[in-house]
């Protein structure tokens, strides 16, 4: 009796799981093949094969600007993210002051404010300052952004840690500098490795606010696929989204196996 | 420095005082004004039920809290507002705190490490403190790979190898089973004992406190109760409290009367005698509310034929049931005033009761304890 009520059950929720995976992911397999496309236009399915479009992605200079400009901002937010995030998270988890509940929601907000409002607000500051189109300039912003995903996994990595592993360090003779250093850390560090992939993750594709915030002469990856997606209509840029795609997935893995690493008590 | 030369430098100052030690939190007093003093080289436990400001008084001593009022002394240093990693005391968790991600030399070489000492050096203390925790092959092992009881001797190992002022332990051998307990306790022992630390032991097991320690500190609410050696604490508990709290007794509740320099207790129809030592170290108001205490040890059970063997204090009970333990009989005991009662006979040469018998129960007048059953009484 429970058998045969079970068995269709199942079997609608396993179609309603693949369902919702081709809808997440489709989307983003559709670009694969369109990148190794023969037509001179973005189209699907292609009607051909052919690799000239990696070609132009790897060799054209507004591509290669695109990604190393792109890997450049990620990269320097990514580690200032971290170092400013790994701090708060010791703050909020182990400080005792007035208005904590207040700073955690500030450093959260970027989680739940609309992005385009930052950018907004952003802009018209950069605009003023005279730092739009520049490195720092959008790390800046971008710290901002992917600062609460650091924040959020290393408190969650100081959660799962032994209070008395930082007590015992302090009883032993480790001032509050030491203790961090020989014990907080080596125990939370794949929290703050998984916290600078998705820092990393997050300035990588970050679009929105990258288009208030750059010009022609600095552009990032995706601001680059979004103008060229306006103007022109060849399959570069699907070859491009591969590319990024790949990054992104392997950081996302890397992530993974980091998590994996988290000693044991 | 070793133990003498300390005891040189400090002038043969006890190795900590608490005065009027007390902690609030919000409105409660988890420790509410302590009053202690250790000698180097003794082992004092504070043993009491949980929530009665032990552990609390514990880690203020170690410095991981603040305390509301009152001052810690250690070796004649006021350490009251010093912070824990310059208090250079050793403590062992319940959960042992080893550092997952260091083996075993690593955790025991922490402390040296911390104290800046050469390498060579460190290598030499930390094989030596291994061998005396007997887990000198152990050092490359990570904590993982040991067992419950090898990972409590490294902490204990980790505690002791940079020769602390004092060495506190929190119930350290309360995840452990009770064999396993039993070893460890003789270890802890000696191994204490080798290296004349000045142990404060943490414990809710009476057993363990009266097997382990020079003296022990009973907590309640936030106080000390009682403060003496085991011996002082079972024969002569100043409260009911401690006297159910240590071991087993047979609470006997009355009105006392005084009757010159002893007294009475009336209970119902008995009226029992109270020795004069016992009412001088308790004391109690005529015609107030007391208890006396008489320990399953001390109490003679006497065939009801057989009045001869009575004594002065006497009362009429039932065998209910007779527990063999090997070297004893345990008796469980109903009074005709239908109170309960234990007592504990040794195996040789006494006759044995059953079931059912109907018996006597008598005491020599000084095994007996007076105690204030008034108030506050469990």
């Amino acid at each position: 009796m429970t058998e045969s009520w079970r068995r269709p059950t199942r079997l609608l929720l396993a179609a309603l799981g693949v369902l919702t995976i081709v809808f997440l992911i489709g989307p983003s397999l559709v670009v694969i093949p369109m990148g190794f496309s023969s037509s001179q236009i973005l189209e699907f399915p292609p009607p051909g094969w052919s690799l000239r479009w990696y070609e132009k992605a790897l060799t054209d200079p507004s591509w290669t600007n695109g990604f190393v400009n792109s890997f450049q901002v990620a990269i320097v937010t990514a580690v200032v993210t971290t170092i400013l995030g790994t701090f708060a998270a010791m703050g909020i988890a182990r400080g005792r002051f007035p208005g904590k509940g207040f700073v955690n929601a500030m450093i959260l907000s970027p989680l739940i404010v609309p992005v385009i409002i930052v950018a907004i607000g952003m802009f018209s500051i950069y605009v003023r300052w005279k730092i739009t189109g520049t490195l720092m300039g959008l790390v800046v912003a971008h710290t901002a952004l992917a600062l609460p995903f650091v924040v959020v996994t290393v408190s969650t990595s100081l959660r799962t840690i032994d209070r008395n592993l930082e007590l015992a360090a302090q009883n032993l003779g480790a001032d509050h500098v030491r203790t961090f250093t020989r014990i907080t850390l080596p125990l939370i560090l794949p929290g703050v490795l998984a916290g600078f992939l998705f820092a990393f993750l997050t300035s990588w594709d970050e679009v929105v606010v990258a288009i208030f915030l750059t010009t022609a002469k600095f552009r990032t990856l995706p601001v680059e696929m979004w103008e060229q997606v306006r103007q022109v209509v060849d399959p570069t840029v699907a070859a491009v989204a591969t590319i990024v795609l790949a990054v992104t997935t392997v950081v996302l893995l890397l992530v993974f196996v980091v998590r994996r690493q988290a000693p044991t008590t | 420095m070793t133990t003498s030369d300390r005891l040189a430098a400090t002038g043969g100052k006890p190795a900590l005082v608490l005065r009027g030690l007390a902690k609030r939190f919000g409105d409660v007093a988890a420790v509410d004004g302590v009053d202690l003093e250790v000698r180097r080289g003794e082992f004092l436990t504070l043993l009491g039920p949980s929530g009665s400001g032990k552990t609390t008084t514990l880690r203020m001593i170690a410095g991981f809290t603040s305390q509301s009022a009152g001052t810690i002394e250690i070796d004649g240093v006021d350490m009251s507002r010093v912070p824990p990693y310059r208090r250079d005391v050793g403590m062992v968790f319940q959960n042992y705190a080893l550092y997952p991600h260091m083996t075993v030399a690593e955790n025991v070489a922490f402390p040296l490490q911390m104290r800046h000492m050469a390498r060579a050096e460190i290598k030499r203390q930390v094989a030596d403190t291994l061998g005396l925790v007997k887990l000198a092959s152990h050092g490359e092992r990570y904590p993982r790979q040991l067992s419950g009881g090898q990972q409590q001797r490294i902490a204990l190992a980790r505690a002791v190898v940079f020769k602390p002022r004092l060495l506190l332990m929190d119930e350290p051998l309360g995840a452990l089973d009770k064999k396993l307990r039993e070893s460890l306790q003789l270890e802890i022992m000696h191994i204490s004992r080798e290296l004349g630390a000045t142990v404060i032991y943490v414990t809710h097991d009476q057993e363990e406190a009266l097997v382990m320690s020079d003296r022990i500190a009973i907590f309640r609410d936030g106080r000390i109760e009682q403060l003496g050696g085991g011996e002082d604490l079972y024969d002569r508990p100043i409260s009911l409290f401690v006297a159910d709290f240590i071991g087993e007794s047979n609470i006997l509740r009355g009105r006392f009367e005084r009757d010159g320099a002893g007294g009475w207790l009336n209970r119902g129809a008995w009226r029992l005698r109270v020795g004069a030592p016992a009412v001088e170290r308790a004391p109690i108001e005529d015609g107030s509310q007391a208890a006396l205490i008489v320990r399953p040890e001390r109490l003679l059970i006497v065939g009801m034929g057989e009045d001869g063997g009575v004594g002065a204090n006497h009362v009429e009970a039932t065998v209910s049931d007779v527990l063999y333990l090997g070297s004893m009989r345990k008796y469980a005991l109903r009074l005709t005033d239908g109170q309960a009662a234990v007592v504990r006979r040794p195996v040789d040469g006494e006759r044995e009761f059953a079931h059912g018998d109907r018996v006597h129960l008598t005491w020599a007048v000084d095994d007996a304890v007076l105690v204030d059953a008034s108030e506050r009484s469990p």
